[in-house]
């Protein structure tokens, strides 16, 4: 039972993320119609955007140690800490939080040049095109990061404030062996808010209506005056941003990497056609279902019966859905069937 | 001598009742036509007919085999032909390339790993080809690219894709849609020429002249159900027709 | 657009195979003249071809080749260790496996089409790396890779007594080595081989059902044929190109890794096919060997050779062009490549026999030609084209 219950635990940020980028890829794909493989490489640019406001923070001067008397001897001491203290020190700590700061108009204005500059002449040409075009630029993007930060992994740890782990056990009387990081929960809870606030743009604003009019039925909203392509940058930059706060916050957890995502994307263009291509909800819980499915598969037990199977699950669930329900979950009829 | 069959076809999509116990009999080597308004359920019943619905009860029998649950290409196998109601061709290929690939399917069936020999050697199927063009008079453009033909060359490129099957059933669907008069005339008289007598045709249209100038018989329908049949005059003088189609006014 | 003919086909093949076969001399000048690099021209325009008759020809889109290159090193490298050092039943083992292993995955893909269709294949490829690099270690070896020892049973060899010499012995094509410039021509030979299959196939009754599958699936449908067991043909045509082409990166260097079946080596083979012309016949080689040249030579330059690349501009300049110029090249070369790649989708998506298309037609054909041209839509070249 314990066990069940921490491999449950274990799926939701996993599945967090996966349906934050999930998301972001079907807002594009029922909205703009566009098939979009940049968008792991835009995960993992928000990812490094938390590396570089560690960075950021963390840049120092030459301090003398003045501990040491045999020698002149320097360390580092970061700016923050010389100018501020100990709260200097505390906003280090928060760096990967505060990149959030950063990343939502770092990425605002990287979705908004890349659909401008590139997207926008694809949105009449074939998906296989769009897949090509976004796919090379995915490699550009994990290139160029790697140009600039080496091809190396770069730790961003969380705030110490959450860098130990909760013993839920204790909480939900399961006893002590059930322990969970505080931070995946504070990511799980995270995207659960930004997955709110998206629904709750697209509900009750105009703006969002017409979105959602123009998943439905794009001619129609077209006929009805709306010039929907105008809204297109913007749910682009949404979905953009989205991928890149999630990529963000996902530091602690996964350790940024340039060809992280690449993986992502696997995944969640799986997540997005097990949910159902088109729909949002479908897309999130997906993405929960998925994650959490990978962590059961991951367990000791269930390997010993089909080893390998965490490898290999989400992979398997995908053909199965899509040879026997290729519209997904939640999709609705019609949308790129056979 | 029946040559399709329909009975007691039924197909509803949800609650919305498109297809209304629908009989129909169509005799072989005649040209048959079925009109009716928009709504009628027209498409529906072709699309029952070449493999795109499956109707929730009754028969479609074609020379005695039932084509209900055949895959497009086994129906096609069967000598049923459809001509779609947008010409449906192909784009980025030659008008012979276009001809020859039927003719090819036509002699070869559903499928061969023809891999070795060259397209350009198979002497009967190219002249079959070249045939049917010269027939539709599209001869003079034969290497030109499809997509660059006008709406009228295109519909009667298609045609000679579907008559170089020698096709057993036509099935036409408002072959003159969004044709201009000149247009329409000339398909009229293709239709008229072709296959005569040999070929049965079925045809969906709109276009009254076309019905009246082609048909040998005609079937109406309204709601889902065949409301009238007859010859051309008797379908003219008949009140439910009128009523059908113009709420009671007179032709 | 006239078919073309028997005769201008076969000097197509004679001016392919000169060139192929005379490799090593034109490509001396561009400090490409050597066995390695030649092979890899060779061995990823055979994964080229074979790609170019699936991705080229009817138009489906799958990111999972590299999973039957990948099958067909494994395959030849067994053979290695259990049959014979002699190539034959290597290559042609692995084109069987690969073959099969196509015929699974297609038939299962092939079910959907579109966008789909390339993430099933998308879905098995990582799948099948997964497993190759966890699950199915006693096979592949997982990260070590699969390589040739001493202690090789060899039992083909052990029956026919082929002498057993010092070390671990090398692959060889009944006693000739197939390492260095032997290795090449035996991969050349293969090439020209291949190539003439695609031509055939190009210009078949079956190449034109694969056209027209690419053209307007529906209707070839209602034209009485059965699409899918065409495509799924062309598939397996393809995975078994992918495993000839797995099985001489085996024969020319005996070693099997899994990172051979990651998606990005499925990645690599699209581009080689888009940046030559997919269709076209000379596009998919053009596009290996230009890729395959890029990274060797571009991946070779480093901040040294730049330095003396560019000395002759005033230090000032130098500097700043140096440091620009080095993100594209030695480590960032698959930046150049992206870059290369995003450019041509957005401006040429019809490759480099498309620009060679144009500028022949711009500048060579009379003006009538160039008029007619004008009318027709579309402006990728016609497939089948040279």
């Amino acid at each position: 039972m314990d066990a069940i219950v921490l491999q449950l635990l274990n799926g939701l940020d996993k599945g967090g993320a996966y349906a934050l980028i999930a998301l972001g890829l079907t807002l594009i794909f029922g909205t703009l119609g566009v098939v979009n493989f940049t968008h792991g490489a835009l995960f993992m640019l928000g990812a490094f955007c938390a590396v570089s406001m560690q960075m950021l923070l963390r840049i120092s001067k030459q301090v003398k140690d003045t501990s040491v008397t045999f020698f002149d001897s320097y360390t580092d001491v970061p700016y923050l800490q010389v100018w501020f203290g100990d709260t200097g020190l505390q906003l280090i700590n928060y760096a990967v939080p505060l990149s959030i700061l950063l990343a939502i108009p770092l990425m605002l204005l990287i979705g908004v040049l890349i659909e401008r500059g590139l997207i926008r002449r694809f949105y009449h040409r074939t998906h296989a095109d769009q897949i090509l075009v976004t796919f090379g630029l995915a490699i550009v993007l994990q290139e160029l990061i790697k140009s600039f930060f080496g091809a190396n992994p770069i730790p961003s740890p969380a705030p110490a404030l959450f860098a130990g782990s909760a013993n839920i056990g204790a909480w939900i009387g399961l006893g002590d062996s059930v322990s969970y990081p505080w931070w995946r929960m504070v990511y799980f809870a995270f995207s659960l808010v930004v997955i709110a606030v998206v629904f709750a743009f697209l509900q009750f604003t105009t703006f969002g209506m017409v979105v959602r009019a123009g998943m439905r039925d794009r001619e129609t909203v077209g006929l009805l005056g709306i010039h929907i392509e105008r809204r297109f940058t913007i749910v682009f930059g949404i979905a953009v941003v989205v991928a890149g706060i999630a990529g963000a916050m996902y530091t602690p957890i996964v350790t940024p990497d340039y060809r992280m995502g690449m993986d992502f994307l696997v995944l969640s263009f799986v997540v997005v056609v097990v949910g159902g291509m088109g729909s949002l909800p479908g897309a999130v819980a997906a993405g929960f279902l998925l994650g959490i499915l990978q962590s059961f598969a991951s367990m000791n037990e269930v390997k010993q019966v089909i080893p390998g199977i965490d490898q290999i699950i989400i992979y398997l669930v995908a053909v199965v859905i899509l040879l026997t329900r290729p519209r997904g979950l939640m999709g609705r009829k019609g949308v790129m069937e056979d | 001598m029946a040559m399709l069959e329909v009975s007691g076809l039924h197909k509803s999509f949800g609650g919305l009742r498109a297809l209304n116990n629908v009989n129909l009999r169509v005799d072989a080597g005649s040209v048959h036509a079925i009109i009716g308004p928009n709504g009628a359920g027209k498409s529906t019943l072709l699309n029952c007919f070449v493999g795109r619905l499956i109707p929730d009860t009754g028969t479609v029998s074609f020379n005695g085999t039932s084509l209900i649950g055949l895959t497009p290409h086994a129906i096609n196998q069967t000598g049923v032909v459809r001509v779609f109601q947008t010409p449906e061709i192909f784009g980025e290929l030659s008008l012979l390339d276009n001809v020859l690939i039927p003719a090819l399917a036509h002699r070869d069936g559903a499928y061969k790993a023809n891999l070795w020999s060259r397209t350009d050697g198979q002497a009967k199927v190219q002249d079959r080809a070249e045939h049917m063009l010269e027939d539709v008079g599209l001869a003079s453009k034969r290497h030109i690219i499809a997509n660059s033909l006008s709406r009228g060359d295109k519909r009667r490129l298609e045609l000679a894709m579907c008559l170089v099957q020698e096709p057993k059933l036509l099935l036409l669907d408002e072959p003159t849609a969004g044709m201009s008069r000149a247009d329409t005339n000339n398909t009229i008289e293709l239709l008229q020429r072709i296959g005569d007598g040999t070929v049965t045709k079925i045809i969906i249209e709109h276009d009254m002249h076309v019905v009246f100038s082609l048909a040998e018989k005609i079937s109406v329908m309204a709601q889902g159900t065949v409301i009238a049949e007859g010859s051309p005059n008797e379908i003219k003088g008949d009140p439910r027709v009128q009523e059908a189609y113009l709420g009671g006014a007179h032709l | 657009m006239a078919p073309v003919s028997t005769k201008e086909d076969r000097l197509l093949l004679l001016g392919f195979a000169i060139a192929v076969l005379s490799g090593p001399v034109l490509l001396a000048p561009f400090g490409a003249g050597y066995p390695d690099l030649l092979q890899k021209f060779a061995i990823f325009g055979i994964f080229a071809i074979g790609y170019n008759i699936l991705f080229g020809l009817t138009g489906y889109l799958s990111f999972g080749h590299a999973a039957f290159l990948g099958v067909g090193s494994y395959t030849a490298v067994w053979s290695f260790k259990l049959l014979t050092m002699n190539v034959l039943p290597a290559v042609l083992l692995s084109i069987v496996m690969s073959g099969l292993f196509a015929l699974l995955i297609g038939f299962i893909s092939l079910r959907r089409s579109g966008i789909y269709f390339s993430i099933l294949t998308l879905a098995f490829a990582q799948m099948s790396y997964n497993l190759a690099y966890s699950v199915l270690t006693p096979i592949t070896n997982g990260e070590t890779g699969l390589q040739l020892t001493r202690s090789d049973p060899r039992l083909l060899d052990a029956m026919f007594s082929v002498p057993v010499g010092q070390g671990i012995p090398s692959t060889s094509l009944f006693g000739v080595s197939m390492i260095g410039w032997s290795g090449f021509y035996f991969c050349a030979v293969l090439l020209i081989l291949s190539f003439y299959l695609a031509l055939r196939i190009t210009r078949s009754p079956f190449g034109l059902m694969l056209r027209a599958v690419k053209s307007n699936q529906n209707r070839l449908k209602y034209t009485g044929v059965n699409t899918r067991t065409y495509a799924l043909t062309a598939f397996v045509i393809s995975g078994c190109y992918a495993g000839l082409a797995g099985a001489l990166l085996a024969v020319t260097d005996p070693l099997a890794g899994a990172d051979r079946m990651q998606w990005t080596a499925s990645g690599e083979i699209v581009l080689m096919t888009i940046l030559g012309g997919a269709g076209t016949l000379l596009g998919p080689v053009l596009g290996a060997g230009i890729i395959k040249y890029l990274e060797n030579i571009f991946s070779a330059f480093n901040h040294q050779t730049l330095h003396n690349f560019f000395s002759f501009l005033p230090d000032a300049v130098e500097k700043p062009v140096v440091g620009v110029v080095s993100l594209f090249v030695g480590e960032g070369w698959e930046l150049t490549l992206g870059v290369m790649f995003l450019v041509l989708i957005v401006f040429l998506p019809g490759g480099l026999m498309e620009g060679v298309r144009r500028v022949r037609l711009r500048f060579f054909a009379p003006p009538t030609l160039r008029a007619g041209s004008a009318t027709e839509s579309g402006s990728r070249a016609m497939p089948g084209q040279a």
